[in-house]
């Protein structure tokens, strides 16, 4: 086998593309067709470089792989790469939606192409090196420089209020991120080093735990986001261009549940078994309260917006159950999200496209016109809603699943969130597909695209074949999951015994 | 090599002596061929410069102390001058074009520049009270010349007046507290102030009070910053340029000796006191810029920030915060001659512009300008993987270290207040509508903006070089 740093092409391919769009000058039709195909070729070549990664995981192998470690800064601070099962399917999922969201800007981005291009293979290389850092500082790197493009995506690209919600969007992710850094700091002096690896084996003082752990949450939290700290989500999501939501969505959320997984359960357990139920009491809050507020929603992409937010809510209550379905729910929900609500910003923005309006109020009986359409988005808002047969279901099933071993009432009260979100799912479905098509604005609507088609198509097979058959990603994920659950549950109970002998 | 004089060796003070000669030399071909060399002699400023560079880079490492215990050339004192020199050398190089207007044709000024650097350079190397003084003064005096340059400019004369008059209150402070400092530790040696000052006594205090007053003064720290906005605004930009670089650095450099060297013994009454300064600095720099519509005022309020943030190492009174110290200044010097020389790279139809609003649309009239603008107030905001996350990594694992925490959690949520206005600038120059075509930028200021704009983008990649000689420098202090 060659020993070629098959991660870090991976993570670095995405910005040597960028340096190629940056190359090819020229402002006129030409260029910008140019530089729409070498980003989807950029992002077509990663991808499939990724699934070289895919084929050479030992999922029996709990530890990480494919590791690549250099000298960086003196002092502990290394430039360490690598994946296990938790951050590979994450690092897959990027990868993939990536050439969709290239695909579905072909035709709605046409000012400054050279630099949106830019910006998203920019963004793609920074959010593959956050799920595949194995070093604090590097980590940090990568997760914070993410704000820099998706600003600059939302703020030049995006709809008329694009300055607030860019400005919003960075301020709290920052705020929050800032405190995860002193923590990060703590943490070095701690354990004299940010390898992650090296931390995970690292015992951290109680006080300690709980102040690292509050600072990881105060950035996991935003990023997630979690109520009460989510109202920047919608704004952003309703202000960027399509592709942006779908990047936001799909990979950006899940980053705070990455974060959690990776950082606060292994290296603060008893922090994080402390501070359990409050993660349940927002997760559960998240789940009925946001799901109340899509209910009321008039934008359709507030409405996904506030709905990623009660999903989200699924995968923190499966992480911080600690148990095994809780935790390998929560990667399956985030996966099975980064399809499922990608896929239905693609859908808003189909009709965006020929529209210009995302106002629920200016749609009704699309199914007369769009038949290929109604079909598409009907898959999503079933998975969205958790129907059996599709991915959503499972992610929500184990998630619950686990929760309920812990903690009965935070199972109970999540799952009358997925009744709500059937009915502010269905509601939507009804009120843009259903119904006479009696709006003069509508009559003209065309069916699918061929290029349309193309970005959704695949998406519906995996959210059918990951309802069905979800083994893939699970058995990714297990034997990760369950080293993490157990050293998590050996510290918990360790602690407990102590308290009990004394 | 082995010259000395009245048992004193000189090779420790070569380089200040070439630049001291050099600039002398330079100074009479100005006088004898008339304000026709302005051109030549700004040349041959930079090479002197250049030079002077050279000769502290091969100097030999370790400590070498000469007169007496007054001069030092140490690890620090090596790297804080080079990086002064290189200040200065860049803002000359940036300053052609200002002295090129035939109203403005003035050689002093170049010769002014070389004699500040000068004083920079001793009181970077200063061991003892004396010298420190005379390199303050030595350095200000040119500074005050300079910031007046622009004659026929009422507000450049304004800044020149305002800075010497505060400049003088606070070096009067200064000296107060120099002299009180002797008076109760009878010595103005740094080493035989540290071996006195084990326990903390009431007029030793006051001395050192004094003395972090006019510190404070010339680092433009809060309290003592009132001047920094009025002087950035009034001077020519290519002074501001010169004012927000080497002299900070010289400052710095100073206020980092004298604490750590001359006053080990009773750090818990300095460290109160950087404490509230930081604190102070840092809060005034990110709430007071968001109300700036002049970018050089804007930059003013931005280098009292930053001042604060430097100083978050310095508070810490360790060798990690010595480390951070030296780190943070590298960065901003680096990401302020950047901005300045997009400042100075603004000009429509021959006329410099200095509002914010004149940035308008800016990344499609000029995207390359733009983009490494844009880079540059990322990197001032601490947004990493740009330069200056690193520079306020540094200074915030010694303050974590240190057990600083109240100063490091204020510290960076001032940071955050301060990331609003820097994404105030990159949004006029990115989300708004164009205000109209930049002249084409001389290739001096694209050149200095090009190493700048790289160093800042590319720094992670060289990081740990860097990491390294800055931490070596650190250790030669204690």
């Amino acid at each position: 086998m060659t020993t070629w740093p098959i991660l870090s092409v991976t993570t670095f391919l995405p910005l040597v593309g960028a340096l190629i769009v940056y190359l090819s000058r020229g402002d006129d039709e030409a260029a910008r067709r140019n530089s729409r195909w070498i980003a989807l070729w950029t992002t077509l070549i990663t991808f499939a470089v990724s699934v070289i990664l895919v084929m050479r995981f030992d999922p029996a192998n709990p530890d990480f792989q494919f590791v690549e470690k250099a000298n960086w800064l003196a002092t502990g601070i290394t430039y360490h790469m690598g994946v296990d099962g938790i951050s590979l399917p994450l690092v897959i999922l990027t990868t993939a939606v990536m050439p969709f969201c290239i695909i579905a800007s072909w035709k709605a981005i046409t000012s400054r192409v050279r630099e949106y291009m830019m910006a998203f293979l920019i963004l793609e290389t920074l959010m593959v090196g956050t799920f595949s850092a194995l070093d604090l500082v590097l980590f940090y790197l990568f997760f914070e420089g993410g704000l820099i493009p998706m600003f600059l995506i939302i703020g030049v690209w995006g709809g008329p209020r694009r300055v607030y919600a860019s400005f919003k969007f960075f301020l709290y992710t920052l705020l929050g991120s800032v405190l995860m850094l002193l923590a990060i700091m703590a943490l070095y002096w701690n354990g004299g080093t940010t390898d992650i690896p090296t931390l995970m084996h690292t015992a951290v003082p109680r006080s300690l735990q709980t102040w690292a752990w509050l600072a990881f949450f105060a950035s996991f939290a935003v990023k997630m986001p979690m109520w009460p700290v989510h109202t920047w989500l919608p704004d952003a999501h309703v202000e960027a261009p399509t592709a942006g939501s779908v990047v936001l969505a799909a990979i950006l959320l899940k980053m705070g549940g990455y974060g959690f997984l990776r950082f606060s359960l292994p290296m603060f357990p008893l922090a994080s078994h402390d501070f359990a139920p409050l993660i349940f009491t927002l997760s559960v809050i998240a789940i009925i309260y946001t799901s109340l507020v899509a209910l009321m929603q008039e934008d359709m992409k507030k409405l996904i917006a506030y709905s990623s937010v009660a999903h989200m809510g699924f995968v923190t209550m499966g992480i911080f159950a600690g148990t095994m379905q809780g935790v390998a729910g929560g990667v399956f929900q985030m996966i099975s999200h980064g399809i499922v609500s990608g896929a239905l910003f693609l859908c808003v923005g189909v009709v965006y496209d020929r529209l210009h309006t995302r106002q629920i109020a200016a749609y009704g009986g699309l199914v007369n016109r769009m038949p290929l359409y109604a079909m598409t988005f009907m898959v999503f808002t079933m998975a969205n809603v958790g129907l059996p047969g599709t991915s959503g279901f499972v992610g929500e099933f184990m998630t619950l699943l686990g929760t309920f071993k812990v903690s009965l009432p935070t199972a109970f009260f999540a799952t009358s969130g997925v009744i709500l979100s059937a009915a502010y799912a269905l509601w939507l479905y009804r009120k843009i597909v259903f119904g006479a098509l009696v709006k003069p604005s509508l009559m003209s609507m065309k069916d699918l695209t061929l290029r349309e088609c193309l970005t959704l198509f695949p998406m519906i097979a995996l959210t059918i074949l990951f309802g069905v058959w979800p083994k893939p990603v699970l058995d990714m994920s297990a034997a990760s999951v369950q080293q993490l659950v157990n050293n998590y549950n050996t510290a918990v109970t360790a602690v407990k015994a102590a308290a009990l002998l004394q | 090599m082995s010259f000395s004089t009245a048992g004193y060796q000189l090779a420790p003070a070569l380089p200040e002596l070439v630049l001291a000669v050099g600039a002398m030399a330079l100074l009479m071909l100005g006088a004898y061929r008339g304000q026709g060399t302005t051109r030549t002699v700004t040349s041959l400023a930079v090479v002197l410069l250049i030079v002077v560079g050279a000769l502290v880079y091969m100097q030999p490492a370790g400590k070498q102390v000469t007169f007496g215990g007054s001069f030092i050339v140490d690890d620090f004192a090596r790297f804080m001058k080079i990086l002064a020199v290189i200040g200065s050398a860049v803002t000359l190089i940036l300053s052609t074009e200002f002295l090129s207007d035939p109203s403005r044709r003035i050689f002093e000024y170049s010769i002014l520049v070389l004699l500040s650097t000068l004083g920079m350079m001793v009181l970077i190397s200063a061991g003892d009270l004396i010298s420190l003084y005379l390199g303050l003064e030595l350095m200000s005096l040119a500074l005050y010349v300079v910031a007046a340059s622009n004659r026929d400019n009422a507000k450049s004369t304004e800044a020149g007046l305002k800075y010497f008059v505060l400049g003088a209150l606070s070096s009067g402070m200064l000296l107060y507290g120099a002299s009180l400092v002797y008076g109760f530790t009878g010595t103005v040696s740094f080493t035989g102030i540290a071996a006195a000052a084990t326990v903390s006594n009431i007029g030793l205090i006051f001395g050192l009070v004094f003395l972090l007053v006019g510190l404070c003064f010339k680092v433009s720290a809060v309290p003592f910053h009132m001047w920094t906005p009025d002087v950035y605004e009034g001077a020519p930009t290519p002074v501001t340029a010169f004012f927000a670089s080497a002299p900070k650095v010289a400052a710095l450099a100073v206020f980092t000796r004298v604490t750590l060297t001359a006053f080990p013994g009773i750090v818990s009454q300095w460290q109160q006191i950087l404490v509230f300064v930081s604190i102070a600095s840092m809060a005034l720099g990110s709430f007071a810029a968001i109300g700036q519509s002049n970018i050089k005022r804007l930059m003013a309020y931005s280098s009292i920030g930053h001042m604060g943030f430097a100083l978050v190492g310095l508070a810490s009174g360790t060798v990690e915060g010595a480390q951070g110290v030296l780190m943070y200044i590298v960065i901003y010097v680096a990401m302020t001659l950047g901005s300045f020389s997009i400042i100075l790279a603004m000009k429509r139809n021959g006329q410099a512009v200095e509002q914010i609003s004149d940035f308008a649309g800016l990344s499609r009239t000029n995207p390359l300008l733009a983009f490494m603008f844009a880079m540059l107030l990322f990197s001032l905001a601490g947004i990493p993987p740009l330069a200056g996350f690193f520079a306020k990594w540094y200074v915030f694992v010694a303050a974590i270290k240190a057990n600083l925490f109240t100063l490091a959690v204020i510290g960076v949520l001032t940071s955050v207040v301060g990331a609003y206005y820097y994404l105030a600038i990159v949004k006029t120059m990115y989300f708004d509508e164009p205000a109209g075509q930049v002249d084409p930028v001389r290739i001096e200021v694209k050149t200095v903006l090009a190493v700048a704009g790289v160093f800042n983008i590319l720094f992670a990649l060289f990081a740990g070089p860097v990491v390294s000689v800055a931490s070596a420098a650190a250790k030669s202090l204690f």
